[in-house]
């Protein structure tokens, strides 16, 4: 399982379509004694740790759950503050899943139209003329490909770094988009792809290509 | 990559016929529902543009054309790889206006007529306008306005049919980002030509 996901972002910046393939589960449940040894904060409806990193709890991991059982936002499932549950001493021992929070899909539309403009501005501190928007960015632990059509529409494909093969992929998600998308006369043009074949027949491309794309020497 | 072997929609070659006698069928209907030629030419157009602006990206995707330097490439490409990948005929780019931003195409055997006699009261029908349409619309999801109409029909007693395209200007509104570049080139090349 190399490539992580996709996004296909129209040429107003609107994400029109995400999926995820692989999804890493970074996730550590542990069970506490009283006092906490970590300092938990509120962020962005979540709790997250913002300092005493152990045991695979890394900070800015959000808490998932409490013994067992699923938080909604920053409160625990029967509506309590999480933050004051924790200072209980009579509520432990207690049991918390910690983990990377997964990005909503309204967050993942907001980075799709930042990285809209981040292109755009890519493009316009070229030091040369012609040049293009960012094509790959390179991370630690993945590599974000991006191709941008002529008519304007952004194909991102977030790898592996050691994932060959990515260039004949996006050029791949093209034609199935213009297969099963556009040619399906009830797809309206920009609009979200909510099309049962792209679905299939994109997956079908990301096995072939994970399948193909050769993992350095070695693998 | 090894590619998938079966595919579905490897491009099929069908029987042109079928095409043609949908196409006629088609005409005939609007014929019969709009009862004034003016309004069937405009439908066909309408349903053209349609096709074409989602056609374009088929296009592209299947030819791996870059982006056209000058409108000289441009007629290049929709003469020589366009009207052959989706008609079958290569028509010829000629009548080259002296600022280079109009030409013609004449279709030396348009498919959609194979069998069209024009009846007399429906002079003023331009049977095949469904492909200034679709020519219309593709350019324009490339940024290019232009201005696409038949000059001459022989469905109309004239000795070719020759599409007249005319370029307006560079939609630069939706223009990609990093594509500002070309503006210049094309400009230039408008000029030189």
């Amino acid at each position: 399982m190399v490539i992580f996901s996709v996004y296909v972002v129209n040429k107003a910046g609107g994400l029109i379509y995400q999926y995820d393939n692989y999804v890493p589960r970074t996730e550590v449940e542990k069970t506490f004694s009283y006092p906490l040894d970590l300092v938990l904060k509120h962020h962005d409806e979540k709790v997250v740790v913002s300092f005493g990193q152990r045991d695979g709890i890394r900070v800015g991991h959000a808490v998932l759950s409490i013994n067992g059982v699923d938080v909604i936002g920053k409160n625990t499932s029967d509506g309590k503050d999480i933050l004051e549950y924790l200072k209980d001493p009579a509520n432990y021992p207690v049991s918390i899943r910690f983990g990377r929070a997964r990005l909503s899909s309204n967050e993942k539309l907001m980075l799709a139209s930042m990285f809209h403009s981040l292109f755009a501005i890519g493009s316009q501190l070229s030091p040369e003329v012609g040049s293009s928007g960012i094509e790959m960015l390179e991370t630690d632990v993945f590599k974000l490909h991006c191709f941008q059509t002529l008519t304007g529409i952004k194909f991102i494909v977030l790898a592996d770094p050691r994932q060959s093969g990515i260039d004949a992929l996006l050029r791949k998600i093209y034609e199935i988009y213009s297969d099963f998308a556009l040619k399906n006369p009830f797809y309206s043009l920009e609009m979200p792809i909510r099309c049962e074949l792209f679905d299939q027949n994109l997956k079908s491309a990301l096995e072939v290509a994970e399948k193909a794309g050769n993992f350095g020497t070695g693998s | 990559m090894s590619r998938q072997s079966n595919r579905a929609t490897d491009s099929k070659k069908m029987n042109s016929e079928l095409f043609t006698l949908t196409y006629g069928a088609l005409v005939t209907q609007l014929c019969k529902d709009y009862e004034n030629d003016e309004e069937v030419n405009k439908q066909l157009d309408k349903m053209g543009y349609n096709i074409g602006v989602r056609l374009i990206e088929d296009f592209l995707a299947r030819s791996s054309i870059g982006r056209c330097q000058d409108f000289r490439e441009t007629a290049d490409v929709i003469a020589k790889v366009a009207f052959k990948m989706y008609l079958g005929i290569t028509p010829s780019v000629t009548n080259w206006s002296p600022a280079g931003d109009e030409f013609s195409l004449i279709l030396e055997n348009n498919p959609l007529v194979d069998f069209v006699e024009l009846p007399d009261n429906h002079s003023a029908l331009i049977y095949s306008n469904l492909l200034c349409g679709v020519l219309r619309g593709a350019l324009e999801m490339v940024q290019m306005a232009v201005d696409v109409k038949f000059a001459q029909d022989t469905l109309r007693g004239d000795s070719v049919t020759e599409i007249r395209m005319k370029f307006i200007k560079r939609i630069e509104e939706n223009l990609p980002a990093g594509d500002d570049q070309h503006i210049y080139i094309a400009s230039v090349g408008l000029n030189a030509s």
